[in-house]
Parts: structure tokens; sequence; C-alpha cells
């Protein structure tokens, strides 16, 4: 599950005493870590899978400090989910301490689900009754020493938000850690007649097999077996099959049995029996008040009136959506001009200094335009993750889940896929890079997938410069209609692919929406930014080492090989006639006089490259779509970055580098180029729309599905449909 | 409507009924994952709101909120 460093730098935490936080999503968890730890974080994800990995050092009230790990936060340690997963392997594996069990202490009694499984595993706890201002405002008081009797656990009153009771609760891990080990004998609880009768049994093959005996208590194991787990099931399988079969035999037996009798399976007992445990600790006077009456829940009710009103609810949504759209992308617009504004000064700065040649060039055209097109998207994520970060603690994307989850979910998205859908595009102009990102916030593993591989096809901002061209040529009356066409069939793509990929590839039922609506909380700003810092950090590392290696194969293959020495002297010799001819004129007007010959032979040495070989080459197969050896490396270009598109094509007609807004005699020269016809340009227009989705954009598909074939799998896939679609467009329009 | 004690799923709930949960038809990932939430037997719940297109369904049990959609809804048993 973890890399052998990870391991072992974890291992010897366990000596110093490595404590770990658990908890449900909303218990107040994450508030209490970032509480802890500050910006003394470090956040990863754990090898090969997309949940998130927090450490971070905490300091104790006698000077010393200890590590913390963050477990995902969940509602239980079944197999449901990775996190779910993750959770559990990481309180058996790698073995904390102790670990800080945080708890809503108004829904006091499904907040304990999590805990007794826990102690199931033998885990010493400390239970941190969070929130627990919100409790008293509910009339809800808790008998803690009582708790603390009943469950001999450590429990300390807390409130997160302002950090009270947490350096006990700390300190009271610190102690149980150093005096358990780590390990404490499992909870034992009855799960009635028919399960405790075959458990004996079921322990002792375990125990005889030794089936994960070093990692998990035996009889735990067992109950895995009942409980038909996966992910513990497969894992015994690997070390002793003949035993797992007899063991899967006895719980099928006694399923058959309670299925007969009771109408019921071992799973439904285990859990009945659980919450029967924690009723009869909680009931017993550990609980009073009514949790109903309460202030908070009545403002959280109103708020829901309003805000997922049947009228006014998607409209609020919408405002909102449009709203996040416009801060990320048109205020973000500003840091990011002057970023690449940067970028340039820094690239003439560096090309001043140095002489002409390929290092020039590498440095200038590679290097620093390719790591300058990374960080070029820093201020957009910072952003967007910031507003994220706050509809997300504040509560409201839940809602926004809940509200569009039934129009999404008929193309097997989730309803929190529209967030992505419109940060990367479904309002023009966004990007898929951060939409990509966005993803996260979804919970269901296949819907997130679907969602990230189909997000590309929207109207990205690095899109409109192509469409503006091409639609200001051949739409001259009707653009403005025309590229809000193509903002909705970039959405009609998306969607419909999703379709097709959840009915595909991506098959399976829809993930269970079985969701908390947590109550509205102002956020805290620490949280946020902590929050919002982690995730750009995580973008700027993985990206840059990827893009910043692939701009420079970008770099060369339309770099070489070089012209042939030959036509070099022929472009020389032509500018040195010119020069001669022209004595006594300013440098200024001598380079306008042999701009003409520099864009030439800038045109010329790109057909020569590598790219541009690749690009004649491939007319046999475009020229059905109508693209020429121009078109085929400007799109070539286009997978490095969509803002190529107009650049390359620029060089590629001889212009030098081009500015679709500014500069007019690109779209000229295309207008008077009569390769270039109704039918081709609107196969382009489809085609950019739909092609492979830029490096940045591939190297996070990478990154949040974990795997190397996603990312080829959206290059290759998005390319063909993009194909297909610009070749029937072309010959139907013809 | 005199309020009589009459078996039905989560989904006929309207809006402001409360109901006890008498059985969990469903097993498997989808059982357990309704389980995990605290949807079991002899739990009190109240249908808080439904989305715009009626579909997923809000409920107030124990203290919190929970939505869920009308197809998962079908497997949870309650009692007026």
């Amino acid at each position: 599950m973890f890399d052998d460093a990870t391991s072992e730098r974890l291992h010897k935490d366990t000596e110093a005493g490595f404590i770990a936080i658990a908890g449900n999503p909303n218990s107040g968890k994450t508030t209490a870590f970032n509480r802890y730890t500050g910006a003394r974080q470090h956040v990863g994800n754990y090898p090969g899978i997309t949940v998130e990995k927090k450490e971070g050092l905490a300091h104790l009230s006698d000077g010393s400090t200890v590590t913390l790990v963050d477990l995902p936060g969940t509602y239980s340690l079944t197999a449901y989910s990775l996190e779910e997963v993750v959770a559990r392997r990481v309180l058996a594996e790698d073995r904390p301490g102790a670990v800080i069990d945080v708890l809503n202490t108004s829904v006091l009694e499904r907040n304990l689900y999590l805990s007794v499984q826990m102690l199931e595993m033998g885990t010493p706890l400390v239970l941190c009754l969070n929130m627990m201002d919100e409790a008293k405002e509910r009339g809800v008081t808790i008998d803690i020493e009582r708790l603390e009797q009943k469950t001999g656990l450590k429990c300390v009153a807390a409130v997160a938000r302002s950090g009270e009771g947490l350096d006990e609760a700390l300190t009271e891990a610190v102690k149980l850690s150093k005096a358990t080990k780590g390990r404490i004998d499992p909870l034992v609880i009855s799960y009635g007649p028919d399960l405790d009768a075959v458990l004996p049994r079921m322990i002792e093959l375990v125990e005889k097999a030794k089936l994960l005996t070093d990692q998990y208590p035996s009889r735990w194991v067992a109950m895995k077996f009942l409980e038909k787990d996966k992910d513990i099931i497969g894992r015994c399988r690997r070390i002793d099959n003949a035993a797992c079969d007899q063991l899967a035999a006895i719980a099928a037996k006694v399923e058959a049995h309670l299925r007969s009798t009771l109408n019921t399976y071992p799973e439904a007992v285990i859990a009945d029996y659980r919450y029967g445990w924690i009723n009869s600790i909680i009931k017993d006077g550990v609980l009073t008040g009514d949790s109903e009456a309460f202030e908070r829940i009545a403002l959280s009710d109103k708020l829901d009136k309003i805000l997922t009103n049947r009228l006014l609810g998607p409209i609020i949504l919408l405002v909102v959506l449009y709203a996040m759209y416009f801060f990320t992308i048109e205020v973000g617009q500003y840091p990011n001009d002057w970023l690449s504004g940067a970028f340039d000064w820094l690239s003439e700065f560096i090309g001043d200094k140095m002489a002409d040649g390929p290092l020039k060039s590498l440095i200038t055209a590679g290097i620093i335009s390719g790591v300058g097109g990374v960080l070029g998207f820093v201020p957009l994520i910072m952003i967007m993750f910031f507003m994220i970060a706050f509809l997300e603690d504040s509560g409201y994307m839940a809602r926004v889940a809940y509200i569009m989850d039934r129009v999404f979910r008929f193309f097997g998205l989730h309803g929190a896929s529209i967030m992505p859908f419109i940060i990367g595009g479904g309002i023009a102009g966004g990007c898929a890079v951060p939409g990509v990102m966005g993803a996260r916030t979804l919970r269901s593993p296949k819907e997130r997938l679907a969602t990230i591989l189909t997000v590309p096809f929207m109207t990205c901002g690095a899109k409109i410069p192509v469409f503006l061209l091409f639609t200001g040529i051949f739409f001259k009356d009707n653009q403005p209609m025309v590229m809000f066409i193509l903002t909705l069939a970039g959405w009609a793509a998306a969607l419909l692919v999703s379709l097709l990929l959840r009915s595909t590839i991506i098959r399976g039922e829809p993930t269970p929406f079985v969701m908390e609506l947590p109550p509205y909380r102002l956020p805290t700003l620490a949280g946020i930014c902590i929050h919002t810092w982690e995730r750009t950090w995580q973008y700027i590392k993985k990206a840059g080492t990827i893009i910043l290696g692939i701009s420079i194969l970008i770099w060369a293959a339309m770099t070489f090989p070089d012209l042939p020495d030959s036509e070099m002297t022929m472009y020389d010799n032509q500018r040195a006639s010119i020069t001669a001819a022209n004595e006594g004129k300013s440098e200024d007007e001598l380079s306008a006089l042999t701009a003409d010959i520099d864009n030439a032979e800038s045109a010329e040495k790109l057909r020569h490259s590598l790219a541009g070989r690749l690009g004649i080459a491939m007319e046999t197969v475009t020229e059905p779509a109508g693209f020429d050896w121009r078109t085929n490396i400007a799109l070539l270009g286009g997978i490095a970055a969509k803002e190529v598109v107009i650049s390359t094509l620029g060089t590629a007609y001889s212009l030098g580098a081009t500015d679709a807004e500014e500069d007019q005699s690109l779209a000229e020269r295309i207008e008077n180029d009569s390769n270039w016809k109704f039918s081709n340009a609107v196969a382009l227009l489809l085609f950019t729309l739909l092609y492979s989705p830029c490096f940045v954009t591939l190297a996070m598909i990478r990154q949040e599905t974990g795997r190397w074939g996603w990312l080829f799998f959206s290059l290759f896939f998005n390319l063909i449909l993009a194909y297909a679609v610009a070749v029937v467009a072309n010959q139907l329009l013809a | 409507m005199p309020a009589t004690d009459k078996p039905m799923t989560l989904r006929r709930m309207d809006v402001g009924q409360v109901a006890t949960i008498t059985g969990i038809t469903a097993d498997g990932e989808m059982g357990r994952r309704i389980r995990d939430m605290g949807l079991i037997p002899g739990i009190k719940v109240q249908c808080v709101g439904r989305a715009p297109l009626e579909d997923p369904v809000a409920l107030r049990l124990m203290g919190f909120t929970l939505t869920l959609r009308n197809r998962e809804a079908d497997f949870v048993k309650v009692m007026a």
C-alpha cells in the first residue's frame, strides 16, 4: 500500500509516538488537524490512488513534537470506499500509537459507529467530543465521566474551531500511545446467537491459517468473512485459499440460515448489534436532551427552504456557478497576464544575454515558455480552490449535488459534476486544468472518472482564439451565435461521451447517493487558505515536472532537424543583399525590411522539422477532414497547449508569431487560401473543440485518476472522436 | 386523512412526515452504505425536503440531515 520510504518513516515515527486523527466527514476532523499542525503539514497521495494523505507536526505543551496523520474522513471501516480501505490499512499496518477520534457531539450516535469499529480492531482511542458548543446550544448534555466509565476510554470535550480541548486530547493520546504501544485488547461485542455460535470456529480457522493475524485481531478477520469484505477476503485468499473456502462456507451457511429464519443476513445483524451497543452506552444516562430543538439546524433549515427551493434553488445555483466561473477565469486573467508578462520579460532578458543558437532557443522557447505555461495556471487554480473550499466548508457544495443530481444521473454522472464542467469551460472560456482538479469534490469513483474524462470537451479559454479566428472568417454575420452553439456542442459532447463511457468501459450501477447535508457553517479563513495552498502546491510539483519534460520534447520536434546549410546560406544571402542595398538605414528599418525573409525562413524551418514532416506525412490521413500540413502542425502543437494552434498556424503561413485578435493578416491569408472552404473550416472548429486535451490537462488526468492508462485513453479516444466528427462534417458540407 | 400505521417505503413519505424504519431490504454495498449512515430499524426519520426534480429526498435522523436518491429510498421500509 505504501512505498518503502513512507512506511519506514511512519514506522520510525511509531516509536516516537505517531498519532492518527480519525472521524466522520463534517465532524471537524480537518479543522482539528489544521489547529494542531498549522502550516506544518505535508500533503501527498497514497501511492497509486487518489486518496489524500496528510501528515504534520504538532507541538505538545511540554515542548516536544509528535507526528500527526490525518486519516480520510469516513463513516465506517468497511470496504465501501477507497477512503475507508486506506483508513483501516493505516490503522492496521502503520499502527499509530493512538488515535484521536473526533466526534460531532450533536450526532454522537452515528459518529460512534466508526469508533466501535476501531475498537474492534484493537486501536487505542481518545474520544474528542467536538462541537461541544453546538451540542450545548441544542440542549444536548453529555455526562463525560459516565461515558468514560462505560467505554473505558478517555473522553475530552472540545471545540476544534477555537482550539478548546485539543491540547488535552493530544496529551491524552500521547500518554495512551506510550502506555499501549498502539495495541489494546480488541472490543468484543455480541452479534446475537446465530453469529456468536459460528465465530469461535471461524476464529480458530483464521488463527490456524494465520490470515492477516499479524495486523488484525483474528475475530475481526473472521467477521470480515461474515461481512463479505472483498478487500480482506482477497488478501486472505492469497495466504491460504483452502482455509478461506472453509470460512466462506461457514459464512454462507449462517447467511442461508439467517435469511430463511429472520429474513436478514450477517452484515445487517452485525450493524444492528453495533448500533445496539452504542445505544446501550449513550441511552444509559450519558446523553440527555433533545437534539432536534436546535437553533443552527433551525437556521440551516430556513436557508435550505430558499437555497434548495424548487424554483429559487436552481437560479441561485446558476448565479453561484457563474460567479465562480467569473472569479476564476475573468479575475484570474489579471495575475495570469502579469505572470506571463514576467516570463516574456525573462525570456527576452536571457535572450539578449545569450548568443543565438540551439541553447538559447532551448532555454527561451523550450524551458521558459514551458514552465511559464505551467505557472500561468497557478492564479486560476488558487482562486478556484479558494472558492471551492469555501463552498465545501460552508456546506453549499453538498446542496449543489442535491439539486443537480437528477439531471446528471441520467448521463451516468453525479450532481456534483456540474462544478468541474462549469470551471472547465461549461461557460465558454474556462480551463480544463482546474476543471479536472475540481472533480475531487466527487466522492463516487465511477462518476468522478467519467467527469474527469469529459471535462476537456468544454470550450476552454485556449480554444477560443481558434474559434474566433475561423468563425470571424466563415460566419461573419452570426459569429456570436456560432460561438454559443460551439459551447453547447461542448456540453453535448461531454454528456453524451459520459453516457457512452458509463455504459461501456466505466459501466456499473451508480454509486449509492447517500450523502450528509451538513448544517451551514461559516468556514474558517485559515482552513480555506491551507486547503487552497496544499492543492496549488501539488499542482505546481506534479505538472511542473511532467510539463517541463514535454515542452522540451515539443520544442525539439519543432526545431530539429535544422535546414540544410545550402538553404540557410540562401536566406543569409538574401538578407545580406537587402542590407547592402539599404546602407545607412537604422537597424529597426532594416529588420522591418528583412522580416519577410525571416518569416519565410521560419516557415521553411518548421516544414523541415520533425513536426513539419509529421504534418506532411499525416496529410493522407487528414485529407478527408480537409486539413493540410499547416493545420496538422498547428493541431499537433495544440496538444502541447491549445494556445499554440494560432501561433503555429502563423509561423506555417510565414507570418511569424501571430495574435488572432490584434493581427488580422492571418485571417486574410486563410480567407484568400483556396484550401479553406466552409466545410473544412467547420471540420476544424469541431476538431478543435473535441480533440486531445492539452498536456497540462493530460498530466492532471494522470494525477487525478492515478493511472497512465487514462491519460492515453484521453489522448487517443478524443483524437479519434474528433477526427470522425471532422471527417463527417467536411464530407457532408463539401 | 387519519394517521394509520401503514407500512411503506421512504420514497412515499410526504415532506414533513415522521416515520420509523422497520427494515432495510438492500444488501451488499448499497445496504452497507445505508446502514453505515445510520438508517437502521427502530430509528425515527423525518422527510425534510425534496430536490427540485423530486429526487433525491432529504431526511432528518439522529440529529443530522441525509439525502438519498429515490431508488435507494425504495430499500428502506418505514412505518408512518
